[in-house]
C-alpha cells in the first residue's frame, strides 16, 4: 500500500509549485493511472515515489517503508520504468537486462531464467544477442519494461511507457502489465493515452497544476460528469482545454 | 561483491564495444611516445651528429679566426659555411634562412697579439726580466667584438648555450696568446721544449646513481616516464566523457533507483580504467624495449625495474581515475567535462615538469608542482627509471598518488549523495 501525506515539491528558482500538499492512498494490487496535462506533476510524483526526487514536504511510505529508514529494503521491492529508455546502445539486450538485474542481487540461473522468460513473453527472444542501439522504440520500451521487473517488484511505477510505439508493442506491453497486476504487483502509471488508462487502470487521479484534482475509478467519474462518455472528456471538462506550454 | 563484479563487466564490454575510445587509449598514446621520443632524441644528438648549418664571416683572416673555425669544427656540432659580407649573412639569418652567423672583426689576431704582448712585457719589466727593463708606450687598440647574429625565432636556452661555447673558445684563443707571449719572451732557443702544457688541466667526468661512469641516461629513458605518465592522466578524458555519458542516456537515473551504491558503480569503473592504464603503460614499455631500437632509437633499460615501474604506473592510474570520476560526477554534459578534462591534463603535465624541469620554473610554480599528482607521479618514474632507488623510497610518492585517488573518489561520493539525495 502507497501512503502519500501532504507531499510538495517546489523545485530550485521555480516560482510554483510542481506538486502541493498531496494525499493519496494507493491499495495493493491497484493499477492506478495518474493523469494530467504536460506539466501537471505527475512525473516529479513519480520521481519522488522512485527516490529520484527529494520532496520539499511532506512523507510517503511504501509497504511501511520510507526511503529515510529503508532505503535499499524500499527500492528492492519496487520497479521503475522511466520515460527514457535508460539502456545501453552498445550493450546486447540480455547484457543489458543481465547487468541491470545484478544490480538488484539477482544472478546465476535465476537471472539467466527469468530474463529468458520475459524476453519471450514480451517477443523478444529472438533479439536476445542483439544490440539495444539497432532496436525499434517499440523494442527499446519492452527491454526497458523488463528491466524493470526482473527483480518481481511489489510496486511497478511506470512513466509513460507506451509514448511513441506502435499498437503492436503497446498492446503486448499493456498485457505483460495485466499479467503482472494478477500476479500481485501494484501499479503506478502516467500517461496521456487517456483511453488506455480507461481500460487498464483500477483507479486514475487526474493532477493539474500540482494538485489531485479528482480520483476514483473511470467508471464513476465518468458518470459523475455530465455529458462525458469517456475519461477524456471527464479530463477535458476537469483540466480545460487551454495549451500547458511550459519552459 | 557480485554487484562490483557486474559493474565491471559491463563497464569491459562498453569499452570493448568502443573500438574507436579504444583505438584512442592505447594507440595514440604510443604515437604521442613514438613522436616525443623521436624529437627529443634528435636534440639529445644534435651535439654529436646533427650539424646546425650556420655562417662565419671571417674579416680578420689570422691566426685567432682560425683558430676559432677550429673551435667551432672540433665541437662536431655546426656546418660552418663562410660568406665574404656580415651584411649579406645579417640578411640570411634574420629572414630565418639560418639560426645563427658569427662575424669576425678585422684585424683582430694581430691586435690580439700587440695587447697580449704588451701586457706580457709589462708583466715580465715589473719582475726585471725585460731585457732593457724599459716598458714601451701601450698601443691604444679598440675592444673587438665577435658579432653573433640570431633568428629571432631562436630559443633563448639554445643562444645561451651558443654564446657559452663561442665565449669558451674565445678565452682558450686568449689563454693560447698569453702562454705563447710568455714562451716566446722567456725561451732563448726557438725549438727548445715548451714551457707550458697548454692542455686543460681540469676535465670532466659524469658519475650516474648506478656508478656506471660510461652509462648516461638517454632520451627513451626520459621519454617513456614522462609520457606514459601523460597517457595515464589522459584515462581523465574517457572516464569523465563515460560517466556524463551515463547520465545523459538515462542508465545513471534507473541506476540510483537501484539497491547498488555509487561507490559500487565507481569500483567498476575503477577496476576497468586501471586495467586499461597498465596495459596503455605495459605498451609503451615494449614498445621502448622492442620498437625503438628499429626506428634508429635507443632501447629503455628495465632490467630489475619491472615491478617497481608497474608499481608506480597502478598508483599514478588509481590518481588519475580519481580526477576522472570526479569530474564526471561534477560535469553534466560531455561538452563541459571533454575540454575541462583535455585542458586538465595538459596544464597538470605542465605542472608537473613533463616538458619543463620543476627546478627551473618560478618558486611559484615549483611550490605547486609538489600539490601536482602528475609530479609525485613522474618523481617516482624518475626514481626507478633514472635515480636507481629502492622500493621503499618511491614509497612517500605512491603513498600521496594513493591518498589522491581516496579522497578525489570520496568526494565524489559525497557531492553525488548531495545532489541525489532524495
Amino acid at each position: 500500500m502507497i501512503l502519500i501525506n501532504q507531499l510538495s515539491k517546489k523545485y530550485k528558482d521555480a516560482d510554483t509549485y510542481a506538486l502541493q500538499n498531496l494525499d493519496l492512498a494507493i491499495e495493493q494490487q491497484e493499477i492506478f493511472g495518474l493523469l494530467g496535462p504536460n506539466g501537471a506533476g505527475k512525473t516529479t510524483l513519480i520521481s519522488m515515489l522512485s527516490s529520484l526526487v527529494k520532496p520539499t514536504s511532506g512523507s510517503f511510505s511504501i509497504n511501511g517503508l520510507t526511503y529515510k529508514e529503508n532505503k535499499n529494503k524500499l527500492k528492492q521491492i519496487i520497479g521503475i520504468v522511466p520515460q527514457e529508455y535508460a539502456l545501453y546502445p552498445t550493450l546486447t539486450a540480455y547484457e543489458n537486462l543481465s547487468y541491470l538485474g545484478s544490480m538488484y542481487g539477482i544472478n546465476g540461473k535465476t537471472l539467466k531464467t527469468r530474463i529468458h522468460q520475459h524476453l519471450e513473453t514480451l517477443g523478444l527472444d529472438n533479439f536476445a544477442s542483439k544490440k539495444v542501439g539497432f532496436f525499434s522504440g517499440g523494442m527499446k520500451r519492452r527491454v526497458n519494461l523488463i528491466a524493470s521487473i526482473l527483480h518481481e517488484p511489489k510496486v511497478l511505477f511506470l512513466d509513460e511507457p507506451t509514448v511513441g510505439v506502435d499498437v503492436q508493442s503497446k498492446n503486448v506491453i499493456i498485457e505483460h502489465l495485466k499479467g503482472l497486476n494478477a500476479n500481485g504487483t501494484t501499479i503506478i502509471y502516467t500517461s496521456h493515452h487517456l483511453n488506455e488508462a480507461e481500460h487498464l487502470c483500477t483507479r486514475v487521479g487526474i493532477i493539474d497544476h500540482g494538485k489531485l484534482i479528482c480520483k476514483g475509478k473511470p467508471a464513476e467519474l465518468i458518470s459523475k460528469q455530465e455529458d462525458a462518455n469517456n475519461l477524456e472528456d471527464v479530463f477535458i471538462t476537469i483540466t480545460g482545454k487551454a495549451l500547458r506550454d511550459y519552459a | 561483491m557480485h554487484k562490483l563484479w557486474a559493474s565491471t563487466y559491463k563497464e569491459f564490454l562498453l569499452l570493448r564495444r568502443d573500438v574507436g575510445g579504444l583505438a584512442i587509449l592505447f594507440v595514440m598514446p604510443l604515437i604521442l611516445l613514438i613522436t616525443i621520443t623521436l624529437i627529443q632524441n634528435s636534440t639529445f644528438k644534435t651535439l654529436k651528429e646533427t650539424k646546425i648549418p650556420i655562417l662565419l664571416v671571417d674579416n680578420d683572416l689570422g691566426t685567432v679566426s682560425k683558430s676559432i673555425n677550429k673551435g667551432l669544427s672540433r665541437a662536431n656540432t655546426f656546418e660552418i659555411i663562410k660568406k665574404s659580407s656580415s651584411e649579406e649573412a645579417k640578411n640570411l639569418v634574420f629572414k630565418g634562412e639560418y639560426q645563427l652567423a658569427i662575424v669576425i672583426p678585422s684585424n683582430l689576431s694581430k691586435d690580439l697579439n700587440i695587447k697580449v704582448n704588451e701586457n706580457v712585457d709589462g708583466i715580465l719589466a715589473k719582475f726585471g726580466l725585460e731585457e732593457e727593463n724599459v716598458v714601451s708606450p701601450k698601443t691604444k687598440i679598440q675592444k673587438k667584438e665577435v658579432v653573433l647574429y640570431f633568428d629571432p625565432a631562436t630559443q633563448q636556452s639554445f643562444k645561451n648555450a651558443i654564446k657559452n661555447g663561442i665565449d669558451k673558445i674565445i678565452s682558450g684563443i686568449e689563454i693560447q696568446s698569453i702562454y705563447k707571449a710568455f714562451e716566446s719572451q722567456l725561451s732563448d732557443t726557438p725549438n727548445s721544449e715548451p714551457i707550458f702544457e697548454t692542455e686543460s688541466f681540469i676535465s670532466f667526468k659524469e658519475i650516474t646513481p648506478d656508478g656506471n661512469e660510461d652509462y648516461i641516461p638517454n632520451a627513451s629513458q626520459h621519454n617513456v616516464p614522462a609520457w606514459a605518465l601523460f597517457a595515464i592522466f589522459f584515462i581523465i578524458l574517457p572516464l569523465s566523457i563515460n560517466i556524463v555519458k551515463e547520465k545523459s542516456q538515462g542508465t545513471f537515473v534507473r541506476l540510483r533507483t537501484n539497491p547498488v551504491s555509487y561507490a559500487t558503480v565507481l569500483g567498476g569503473k575503477t577496476l576497468v580504467y586501471l586495467a586499461v592504464c597498465l596495459t596503455q603503460f605495459v605498451l609503451m614499455l615494449l614498445i621502448g624495449l622492442y620498437v625503438f631500437p628499429l626506428i634508429s632509437l635507443p632501447e629503455i633499460d628495465i632490467s630489475g625495474k619491472l615491478l617497481m615501474l608497474l608499481t608506480v604506473a597502478l598508483f599514478s592510474g588509481l590518481a588519475a581515475i580519481g580526477l576522472g570520476l570526479l569530474l564526471g560526477t561534477i560535469f553534466k554534459t560531455h561538452e563541459q567535462s571533454a575540454p575541462f578534462g583535455a585542458t586538465l591534463v595538459v596544464i597538470l603535465a605542465a605542472i608537473g615538469g613533463v616538458w619543463v624541469p620543476v627546478f627551473v620554473m618560478p618558486k611559484f610554480m615549483q611550490a605547486l608542482s609538489n600539490i601536482s599528482p602528475m609530479n609525485w607521479g613522474l618523481n617516482a618514474f624518475y626514481d626507478v627509471f633514472l635515480r636507481n632507488v629502492s622500493f621503499k623510497e618511491i614509497v612517500p610518492e605512491i603513498t600521496l598518488l594513493l591518498i589522491f585517488f581516496i579522497v578525489t573518489t570520496i568526494i565524489s561520493i559525497l557531492y553525488n549523495e548531495k545532489k541525489n539525495a532524495a
